[in-house]
């Protein structure tokens, strides 16, 4: 398993090259490796349906309990298996989608990568692993959507679902790491069997909602539905792989992934119900409000996404049946679907509903697939969504306070599923029309093979639900149950209520669909009410987001020196006064004051120098009086260091001090007369900071010399500058010697230093500056 | 002398970024050398004070007698010192070519490097 991503990630980097040598062929490799992972998977199938996990473990991070484990049961394998096969397909079907397009090797790269992320997050067996690739898919999913990046609605719809579900990402990474903390390891095949302990726990609760947050955002539940009509900026093979088939169910399997462990409990059940009821009804809702073939799709996506949560929330034995087979049924003919709306975009160069008619004639082949497609998303016999639907109608009818409520939202889908299914299967191929929509593009196998494969599936699953399907879906609900499950898919149940209510849907189905342009023209009615709905409020959000990034931004970064001095002194300032204050030692000062009477002469002439030179240079405005007294003072601190035992750095000082003056008079007369600007309102506020910043100094060194100074250093040095550096000055000595690689360092700062003054001196100005 | 140096280092610091505060860039430069020294001198009190005896083990002997000097932060003050030197230079080279190149030593001229624009 661990090879298959490997294969898969290397495969995709390489594409591009692949593009560059085989040109249109590149859709060969691409599509082999999906297929022989698929086949690879069919082999690891009989010891996983007689009821064996497999395992792989590879150690990432051990010691935070974090590896590359690798887990394959019934439910894993169900998704690996649509992952990889529908993977196949599109792969085909985008070689024949895009051919000729410059970045068809860019395109296969981002697919080929999501596909692999999609296929690890599903054979994950550890909840970071899942995460890891849940963030994969969601990144491949933005570079997808946004891969005709030349459109600004295009950048704007990927920034969206990047947004959305990152945003959901992150949610959900917090809510792993609490259900790790509940559970007490993150190795999925563990934390199976403590479901009572996650449950029970007191993090519980903030973990669900995390998590539900990180499903919901992906399987576009309401109210995060938004962003997927918007994906449909996406190549068609992206619309049918990522946002039907496969990436927006990665939210239903992380739910019925994580049911044995944080399900069963009234809060999970009820905001699964609650939040997929309310997605069902309003995507079916919204399909009927659209006339785009993708839009459509999409509505009706998001309203199975809906149905799917439903299940999952139900949680009972047949709803988790019904889940696992409606959720193959949508995958076959949603799929379908998809990429007959790309090959009908694609020889007709439009999707509306409204302009297509009568290509039944033109397009053969892809006429049959929507036909079929379309009865199996109808419910009718004997297709595979026929047994979906049955099912879902049965488990929402089980005993339960809420079962016509639940019954009445999959019932309400359903009759809007067939007529969307009349609508895109008969339509706009079979109807009898005077004028077909002409085509400018025919129709090629690469485009009509994969639908009419995808359709037939659902055909032949429909008529032999016993053979391989049966024991699969078996599995992968008991995977979500944690006991073995027994159930017979069969077409036929006899005359009985169920039969009657699909017999119903189809029914009124045909009516919605007979209707439909009435129903239609009642969009412009909901215009205001979208106003209010979650995509303006992101829309506001974002908005109001960027202008507060920019406002703060602004604000702190103004361009202006010293208010980023005044900052960081204040908080300086801010830091040490909170500290001192919080568990400071006190000030004694009062017993120190006889230490004055030491005082010597000499000591208090330097003192008398510095604070009137000080005062001077304030009140100066003459540049060279200033540096007089800059030298001034620099002088008086090199006596100091002279008096306290420091003659070398007095004689450095000295010298140094002297250097600067003169490079002071050197550069400065050719500088303009020293004009005093000032700041009026802000300088008593700097004065203010100015004196905060001197007295807390003092403070810091009076608080400092209270303590005696405990320090090996000095004895060392003193001891063994001789006997080991063999010199007197024992400055010198670490210098040149103890820590002679620091003042290599030093020299290497003055080298710099001079470096750029000379670049500075010898840089010649572009035009128009006088230098 | 232990109880007024900590004084004038709090005076030194004070006069010195009042000076940085400043808009003058000549002005930014003073306070920069001042705070240099403020901040030498912060070092050497922080390290103890030692009047007379200098960090020189005499002729003769082998190891230094007390009472001599830390030579630590000596030693600190003189790379502190002599890296302050080139950060000096660089920056009086700096306003020489800035009010070549701008025509002012108003440091508030030259703040539109760093503002991002409000309405975009």
């Amino acid at each position: 398993m661990f090879l298959a991503i490997l294969a898969g990630f290397l495969l995709a980097f390489a594409a591009p090259l692949l593009y560059r040598w085989l040109g249109k062929w590149v859709y060969v490799p691409m599509a082999l490796l999906p297929f022989s992972i698929f086949i690879y998977l069919l082999t690891l199938a009989p010891a996983v349906l007689a009821g064996n996990n497999l395992g792989e473990l590879h150690a990432w991070a051990p010691s935070l309990n974090i590896n590359l484990h690798f887990f394959l049961d019934g439910l894993s394998l169900l998704f690996a298996l649509l992952i990889t096969g529908f993977g196949t397909l599109i792969m085909l079907y985008a070689g024949g989608y895009l051919k000729g397009h410059p970045l068809l090797g860019r395109f296969y790269l981002y697919l080929a990568l999501f596909m692999t992320a999609m296929l690890g997050l599903v054979l994950a067996g550890n909840i970071i692993s899942i995460f890891i690739f849940w963030e994969l898919t969601s990144i491949s999913s933005y570079l997808l959507i946004g891969f005709g990046h030349d459109k600004e609605s295009s950048r704007n719809s990927a920034l969206q679902a990047l947004l959305v579900t990152g945003l959901g990402g992150l949610a959900l990474m917090g809510g792993l790491i609490l259900v790790g903390m509940a559970g007490e390891t993150y190795t999925l095949s563990e934390l199976l069997d403590r479901g009572d302990m996650v449950t029970n726990h007191a993090l519980y609760l903030p973990a669900l909602v995390l998590v539900l947050l990180g499903a919901f955002t992906k399987s576009a539940q309401f109210p995060f539905h938004f962003w997927l009509p918007n994906a449909m900026a996406a190549p068609t093979p992206v619309s049918a792989y990522l946002h039907s088939a496969t990436m927006v169910k990665a939210g239903v399997y992380l739910l019925a992934r994580l049911t044995p462990v944080m399900g069963g409990t009234n809060e999970w059940q009820y905001t699964l119900m609650v939040v997929g009821g309310i997605t069902t009804v309003l995507g079916a809702l919204l399909a009927t409000q659209h006339t785009d073939l993708k839009a459509i799709l999409a509505y009706t996506t998001i309203s199975a996404l809906g149905l799917l949560v439903t299940m999952t929330g139900i949680g009972t034995a047949p709803a988790l049946e019904a889940m696992v087979v409606f959720l193959l049924a949508h995958a076959l003919y949603k799929g379908t679907l998809f990429l007959v709306a790309g090959n009908v975009d694609h020889a007709t160069g439009t999707r509306e509903l409204t302009q297509l008619e009568g290509l039944s004639g033109s397009m053969r082949y892809t006429a049959i697939a929507a036909l079929l497609a379309g009865m199996s998303m109808a419910g009718l016999l004997p297709f595979f969504g026929f047994i979906g639907k049955e099912l879902l109608y049965e488990a929402t009818l089980q005993e339960s306070p809420f079962r016509w409520m639940l019954f009445a939202v999959s019932f309400f889908s359903g009759m809007v599923f067939v007529a969307v299914a009349i609508a895109l299967g008969y339509g706009i191929f079979w109807r009898r029309s005077a004028s077909p929509t002409p085509l400018q593009h025919a129709d090629k196998a690469l485009l009509y093979l994969p639908p009419v494969l995808l359709a037939c599936t659902g055909l032949v699953f429909g008529l032999l639900p016993g053979f391989f399907v049966t024991p699969l879906l078996q599995r992968a609900a008991e995977g979500m149950l944690g006991v073995e499950q027994v159930f017979e898919l069969a077409l036929w149940h006899g005359f009985n209520l169920v039969l009657g209510l699909s017999l119903l849907t189809v029914l009124l189905g045909y009516v919605v669909y007979h209707f439909s342009n009435r129903l239609l023209s009642y969009a412009n009615r909901f215009n205001r009410l979208y106003l209010f709905g979650p995509a303006n409020l992101y829309q506001m959000g974002l908005k109001g987001f960027l202008k507060g990034a920019t406002k703060i931004t602004a604000f702190i970064q103004n361009g202006y020196l010293r208010s980023y001095i005044a900052a960081i002194i204040t908080a300086h300032i801010a830091l040490v006064v909170l500290s001192l204050w919080r568990n400071g030692p006190r000030l004694e000062l009062v017993n120190r004051l006889p230490e004055l009477g030491q005082l010597r002469m000499y000591e208090v002439v330097l003192l008398l120098m510095i604070v009137p030179a000080l005062i001077f240079l304030f009140k100066s405005r003459s540049r060279l009086t200033s540096i007089a007294i800059m030298g001034i003072i620099g002088y008086s601190v090199a006596l100091f260091y002279i008096l306290f035992g420091a003659p070398d750095v007095a004689a450095t000082q000295l010298l140094i001090e002297t250097l600067t003056v003169v490079i002071f008079v050197l550069i400065l007369h050719k500088l303009p007369a020293f004009t005093y600007l000032s700041h009026a309102s802000e300088r008593y506020k700097y004065v203010l900071l100015s004196l905060a910043f001197g007295a807390m100094m003092t403070y810091v060194i009076l608080i400092v010399k209270q303590y005696p100074l405990d320090s090996q250093l000095k004895a060392y040095y003193g001891e063994s500058s001789y006997l080991l550096g063999q010199g007197r000055n024992i400055v010198n000595v670490i210098l040149v010697d103890f820590r002679a690689l620091d003042t290599l360092g030093e020299i290497v700062v003055l080298a710099v230093a001079a470096i750029g003054i000379l670049a500075m001196l010898k840089l010649r100005m572009q035009k128009g500056d006088k230098s | 002398m232990e109880l007024i140096l900590p004084f004038l280092i709090g005076i030194l610091f004070s006069a010195s970024l009042y000076l940085i505060l400043h808009r003058h860039f000549f002005k930014l430069i003073l306070g920069l050398i001042l705070f240099g020294l403020a901040t030498n001198l912060f070092l050497f009190v922080i390290g103890r004070l030692t009047r007379g005896g200098s960090a020189i083990i005499g002729q003769g002997e082998n190891v230094a007698t007390e009472p001599f000097a830390d030579p630590v932060p000596q030693a600190l003050l003189l790379t502190a010192i002599v890296i302050g030197f080139g950060i000096q230079a660089f920056a009086i080279v700096l306003i020489k070519r800035v009010y070549q190149s701008f025509g002012t030593t108003d440091l508030d001229d030259m703040s539109t490097t760093d503002q991002i624009e409000e309405n975009h």
